[in-house]
This record gives C-alpha cells, sequence and structure tokens, in this order.
C-alpha cells in the first residue's frame, strides 16, 4: 500500500487514469439515460415514474459506497498514516454529500406521485437523511480548526464514529416493516424486478461509480496543488526580506 | 479505580465552585420544555399526545449543551495534558468525566422528567418507562457525546459544530426512548424498546470512550 502513498507517484498514475475514467463515465451515463429513458418499458403500475429509479437507485448506493469508501480511507489514514489517505476522505466528502442529497431529492420527487407525500418518517428515509447530516459534520469538522491536520484526523474518527450508520440503512428496511420497499435488486434468490429495468439501472449505477473515479482524482489533485501553493507561499514569506514580514497581510 | 473515583470527584467539586454548570442544564431543559404549550397551545389532549417526545427532545438538547465545556476548558488551561500524561488510561479519565457529566447533568433531567411530563397532561401509567428510558439514555448522552466533545476540542465555532456531530448519533437513542413511552400509553409493553436502549447504552459505554480517547490524543499531539 505505501508503493503509493507517493503524492508524485498519486500524481503521475493519476494523470493517466483521469481521462480513461471521464470517458467511460460519460458513456456508461449516455448509454444508461438512453435505456433509462428510451429503450426501456413503463411499468404497469408506477407508469413513467419508474424511471427516476435509474437515479434514484445508484445515487443511494453511491452514498453508501463513498461513506464506507471515506470510513476505510480514514481508518488507512489514522493506524498507517497514509499521507494521501486524509486528502481521499476529503476530496470524497462532498461528492458523497451530492450523491445523498441526489438519493434524498429523487426520493422525494417519486414519493408525491406514488406515495401520495414528499417524505414519511421510515426508518430508510430517516436514517439516509442522518447519512447527509454525517456528511456535512464531516465536512464542518475537517474545515473546524486552523491547523489543517487535526481537522483532518478529528473527521476521520468522526468518519469512522458514523460508519455504525451504514448497516442500519442497508437493512432498514428489512428491521423495521417500512413504507420504503425493501431490497430488490441484492438480494438472496436473485433480484426480482424485470431484465428490462436491469440493464438501464447496472448502467447507470456503473456510470455513476466510475464517474465517481475522475471526480474524486480531479479533487484529490487540486487539494495536493493548494498544499503546494501553501507551502511555498509560507517559503516566500521566511525568505522575504524583514520590510516584508514586518506588514501584516503583505506580499504573502 | 481510586484514580478514577478522582477524577469524578474532580470534575463535581470543579462544577460546585465554578457554579451554574449542572443548574444551568436543568434551567434550559424546564423552561424549553415549556416553550412547547405556549408555542403548541394549550390543549390537554394535543401535551398529553407530545409530552413523552418533547421531554426526550428537550433533554437531548440540555445534554448536549452541557457537554461543551466537558474538555474545553481543560484543554485550555492545560490540564488536559496532565490528564493525559497520567497513569490513569486517558479512556478512564473520559469515563469519569462521563460519568460526573451524567451525575451534574443527566440525574437532574431524570428527577424532573415526570414533573414535566406531568405538567404535560401525560398519562401516570406512562411514567415508569418515561423514568426508566430517561435513566438509560441521559447516560447514553453524555458517553456519545463526550465524541463530539473531544473531536471540536480547540475548533471555530465548536459549540454549533458540536451539535452538527451530535445530533445525528442521538436520533436512535431518541428514537427507541421516546418508543418505549409511547408503547406503554398505547397498552404495549415497552421492553423491547428498553432494551434497544440498553444495547445502545452498553455500546457506547464499550466503545464511546475509547473513541473520544484517540480524539483527544489526536487534538494533543
Amino acid at each position: 500500500m505505501h508503493r503509493f502513498a507517493n503524492p508524485a507517484r498519486f500524481l503521475r498514475m493519476s494523470a493517466v487514469i483521469l481521462p480513461w475514467s471521464a470517458v467511460s463515465a460519460a458513456l456508461f451515463i449516455a448509454a444508461g439515460l438512453y435505456f433509462s429513458l428510451f429503450a426501456s418499458p413503463p411499468d404497469y403500475q408506477q407508469g413513467e415514474t419508474v424511471r427516476i429509479m435509474y437515479v434514484h437507485v445508484p445515487a443511494a448506493w453511491m452514498a453508501l459506497s463513498v461513506y464506507t469508501m471515506i470510513a476505510a480511507a480514514s481508518g488507512i489514514a489514522l493506524v498507517w498514516k497514509h499521507p494521501l489517505a486524509h486528502i481521499a476522505a476529503k476530496a470524497a466528502a462532498p461528492i458523497g454529500a451530492g450523491f445523498t442529497f441526489i438519493a434524498l431529492v429523487t426520493g422525494s420527487l417519486w414519493g408525491k406521485p406514488m406515495w401520495g407525500t414528499w417524505w414519511v418518517w421510515d426508518a430508510r428515509l430517516t436514517s439516509v437523511l442522518i447519512l447527509f447530516f454525517l456528511y456535512l459534520g464531516h465536512m464542518a469538522l475537517m474545515n473546524a480548526f486552523e491547523d489543517s491536520s487535526r481537522g483532518e484526523r478529528a473527521a476521520a474518527i468522526l468518519a469512522l464514529v458514523g460508519f455504525v450508520n451504514v448497516p442500519i440503512i442497508k437493512f432498514s428496511v428489512d428491521w423495521w416493516n417500512t413504507l420504503h420497499q425493501p431490497a430488490s435488486i441484492l438480494r438472496l434468490g436473485g433480484p426480482t424486478i424485470d431484465q428490462h429495468m436491469l440493464v438501464p439501472l447496472f448502467l447507470m449505477a456503473i456510470g455513476f461509480t466510475v464517474y465517481f473515479v475522475p471526480v474524486l482524482i480531479l479533487r484529490m489533485r487540486a487539494e495536493l496543488v493548494a498544499r503546494k501553493v501553501r507551502i511555498a507561499r509560507m517559503a516566500r514569506v521566511h525568505a522575504a526580506p524583514d520590510v516584508l514580514r514586518a506588514a501584516p497581510g503583505g506580499t504573502a | 479505580m481510586s484514580r478514577f473515583l478522582l477524577i469524578v470527584a474532580r470534575e463535581i467539586r470543579l462544577a460546585f465552585r465554578q457554579g451554574g454548570g449542572a443548574g444551568l442544564a436543568l434551567a434550559f431543559f424546564v423552561l424549553a420544555a415549556v416553550l412547547f404549550p405556549l408555542g403548541v397551545g394549550p390543549e390537554p389532549n394535543m401535551l398529553s399526545r407530545i409530552a413523552g417526545g418533547v421531554v426526550f427532545v428537550t433533554a437531548l438538547l440540555a445534554t448536549m449543551l452541557s457537554l461543551e465545556r466537558l474538555f474545553q476548558a481543560d484543554f485550555e488551561d492545560g490540564s488536559l495534558d496532565l490528564l493525559a500524561l497520567s497513569p490513569l488510561p486517558l479512556e478512564f479519565v473520559v469515563l469519569g468525566k462521563c460519568v460526573a457529566n451524567w451525575l451534574l447533568a443527566g440525574l437532574p433531567l431524570l428527577i424532573a422528567a415526570p414533573m414535566l411530563a406531568i405538567l404535560f397532561h401525560m398519562n401516570t401509567e406512562g411514567l415508569p418507562a418515561l423514568i426508566a428510558a430517561m435513566l438509560l439514555a441521559t447516560p447514553t448522552l453524555s458517553l456519545v457525546g463526550s465524541i463530539g466533545a473531544a473531536l471540536t476540542v480547540g475548533a471555530r465555532r465548536g459549540g454549533v459544530l458540536l451539535s452538527l456531530l451530535v445530533l445525528p448519533l442521538y436520533v436512535p437513542v431518541l428514537i427507541f426512548a421516546v418508543g418505549a413511552v409511547d408503547a406503554v400509553l398505547q397498552d404495549f409493553t415497552a421492553q423491547p424498546q428498553l432494551l434497544a436502549l440498553s444495547g445502545l447504552l452498553l455500546a457506547a459505554l464499550a466503545l464511546a470512550p475509547w473513541a473520544a480517547a484517540g480524539a483527544l490524543r489526536q487534538a494533543l499531539e
């Protein structure tokens, strides 16, 4: 694992991965959108609103997977002091929060025509809302300290503590008898939805997952560059003659 | 063990000498709860319907307010460094502070809760369940909150941040505590909810000091 701890090697490798992952994400999402909007049948009960599911379900999967990834990166960062793990966790949090927000909004849009209400306080919806606040707390804690490395470590511990929510979300539909339908894809005995609907769903799920890669890489590279800028600025302040240093908020 | 009790005694002595700390949480609890009849109207049916929820939500907020200074004061005057260097593991220091916090903030809430419930016209059948749920819920709130308090030590605007971190983690406690009271009021047994609350308390007792001590070590690094 420490082979990949070198930021310079990460920058080189990510520069190669970035265009490929960006193009394949665009292709998968384009194909997924075509199948979900045009080449799949409407549901016999839900009609055309079933198409919301092709965005809602992958976004919800990503909301959970990204949090799991943040928790794993935080664990690695705390145990092995891996230099890139904190940066990965920091870069992933807003993306995960975005996916969670999309899952909540699309679910709400689907709920109005289907359940007759924008929102119900059932276990699945409530636990996903809590996940959204955990993301926000993680992001706020990350930026709450003068010393950014202190914020990173505090946020890492919070990510590990908040991970207890992930299994609760996953199994909330099985543990409580709720309005949100139980798992119909990843279940024992195979999926219970029609094959024509599985194709766009899986295309979108792969597309969302691949989309995460270039966005994460871009944000991580930006963070690395920002650190370089900060270090360069500090070096300039220390190298500057005393006249400049005496003036607060001078050239630095 | 004696060192552990010393920590608890020190916290309680400090709270009494500085004054206000414990009483303020209780005053907030009562005052915030009293706002509800003024806000939603004084009809007894409505009030008895929301009594359990109001008591637990305000208790949760009052506990959270009492947590803000749990480690911050010791961090600022440097005694947190000394506590970390003491032979007692930092986990037990955290646990001792949680016990003291519960005695100072949780226990008064526990005593005031039944009176508030009566003010809200709650059916007296629900009172034993309310007290049992408060007894199990308030220590969990102190323990889980200590993680948030430890994470925000030295943070800018720590108080607001603390609420953002801690309130999502409080939700399971709230759900099961209110569920216990509602179950009894609807002639069911409160046992499943109380067992779930006990489970949460035991899990928090085992894991929270560990996480909070980890966060404190990061703060002192």
